[in-house]
């Protein structure tokens, strides 16, 4: 590492802490929010400091992006309520005590378990390198997520699913109106929409042997449909072809690792001819989901607002 | 270093120049309109003036034309998100000071 970008990592690490602590202490909501918009950008930029474009691409289009969308979409329906929920100081009972408690010992946790790793391990990045020719992909990180650790992933997708359930069950307020939407925002859907799918499916593609992926892929086509929303409010209920896009990954992956089950392997594990296939398959389904997922997360249950089209 | 390069570096040079001018904009003018006005105008000459002079030292015709098509894009991303910052600025103020912000 040379000098120059030796200051430029330092700068970047001194920025990440200090929009943290500013982020988490301004008491005006929506500063916190851009602040929170800017921090996931920066951190992105470290990731990719870090050599990790997968874990930068996926920060930026979710953490960044979607989940910043996310936030400001509940600011709006906070700021509909009237001032009174900003800046008030959480008062410590029974249940935060508890929840701080489990938080800080799972912090001490993982503390305690990467300081008892053995001395001078090198992590698993040499076993991961030895089964690449068997993997199906060229590339390590989707190798990774989608073969040697396939049960994590598909976790992963059922958790989504489990967000989106939420979101149906709590049946979320109805969104204030909405505000007839400017023809600008109109034309930019008509520019950006077209594009955002095509980066999407290269996205998905180039997942098998570069940065990229279904998360990654997902998260571009979820902030299109997010415009869209934003430009004509559309309305995804709880009906039976949104449950079913929905499900569709969850299910694509754990009926790919059943029958390999049946077939007589074992549950999930990739057999090495079919793996680049099955994969590109998996991760198909998944961004579909996963995309529609994101969706549904920002529109929420929209039902009372969905007369109220202003296209 | 050969004329290319001069040339990439003194564009990269020019981009940045703008780039530091819409940031001082934005620091120091007095509301969000005229911040707007700095900010998209010089970032967006800083940018272009940064892809021209990145796009000279590009290895490949496909990361050339990354580059070219990136331009484009974030003209077109700032110029309507300028738009609708404005927008909702002029809501805001007509709707009077005491006005709940309005988040789109």
């Amino acid at each position: 590492m040379s000098g120059d970008t030796l200051v430029l990592d330092l700068v970047l690490a001194g920025l990440l802490v200090f929009l943290a602590w500013r982020l988490l202490t301004l008491s005006d909501l929506f500063k916190a929010t851009v602040l929170f918009i800017v921090f996931g950008v920066l951190l992105s930029l470290a990731w990719v400091r870090l050599n990790a474009p997968d874990v930068a691409l996926a920060e930026a289009a979710i953490g960044a992006g979607v989940t910043g969308a996310l936030v400001l979409d509940a600011l709006r329906r906070l700021d509909a309520r009237g001032p009174a929920d900003e800046a008030q100081p959480l008062r410590l009972n029974l249940p935060r005590l508890v929840g701080a408690l489990l938080v800080m010992g799972l912090g001490a946790f993982l503390l305690w378990s990467v300081l008892s790793l053995p001395p001078g391990w090198r992590g698993l990045s040499s076993e991961t390198a030895a089964a690449m020719p068997r993997s199906g992909v060229v590339n390590p990180v989707t190798a990774s997520l989608l073969n040697f650790r396939g049960y994590d992933t598909l976790l992963e997708i059922a958790v989504l699913m489990l967000a989106v359930l939420g979101v149906w069950t709590l049946n979320a307020e109805p969104m204030p109106p909405a505000e007839p939407a400017g023809p600008i925002l109109d034309v930019l859907v008509k520019a950006l929409l077209p594009p955002m799918v095509v980066v999407a499916g290269y996205l998905l593609w180039a997942g098998g042997h570069a940065p990229g992926g279904a998360f990654q892929g997902a998260a571009v086509l979820a902030a299109g449909g997010i415009l869209l929303h934003l430009a004509r409010p559309f309305n995804v209920a709880n009906r039976g072809v949104v449950r079913l896009v929905i499900g569709f990954g969850f299910a694509v992956f754990l009926l790919v690792g059943l029958t390999l089950a049946t077939l007589g392997g074992r549950f999930l594990e990739l057999p090495e001819r079919h793996a680049g296939i099955l994969i590109l398959m998996i991760e198909t389904a998944a961004m579909i989901s996963i995309a529609l997922t994101f969706v549904v997360l920002f529109v929420g249950n929209a039902r009372d607002n969905a007369g109220r089209d202003t296209s | 270093m050969g004329p290319s390069e001069w040339l990439s570096m003194v564009m990269v040079s020019v981009g940045v120049f703008f780039f530091i001018a819409g940031s001082v904009g934005l620091i120091r003018l007095p509301d969000v309109l005229t911040r707007l006005h700095a900010l998209t105008k010089a970032d967006n000459v800083g940018l272009g003036f940064i892809v021209l002079g990145l796009s000279l030292q590009a290895g490949s015709l496909l990361e050339l034309m990354k580059l070219l098509l990136l331009w484009p894009l974030a003209l077109l991303a700032s110029s309507c998100a300028c738009y609708l910052v404005a927008e909702a600025t002029l809501l805001q103020s007509r709707r009077g000071p005491g006005a709940r912000r309005h988040v789109r």
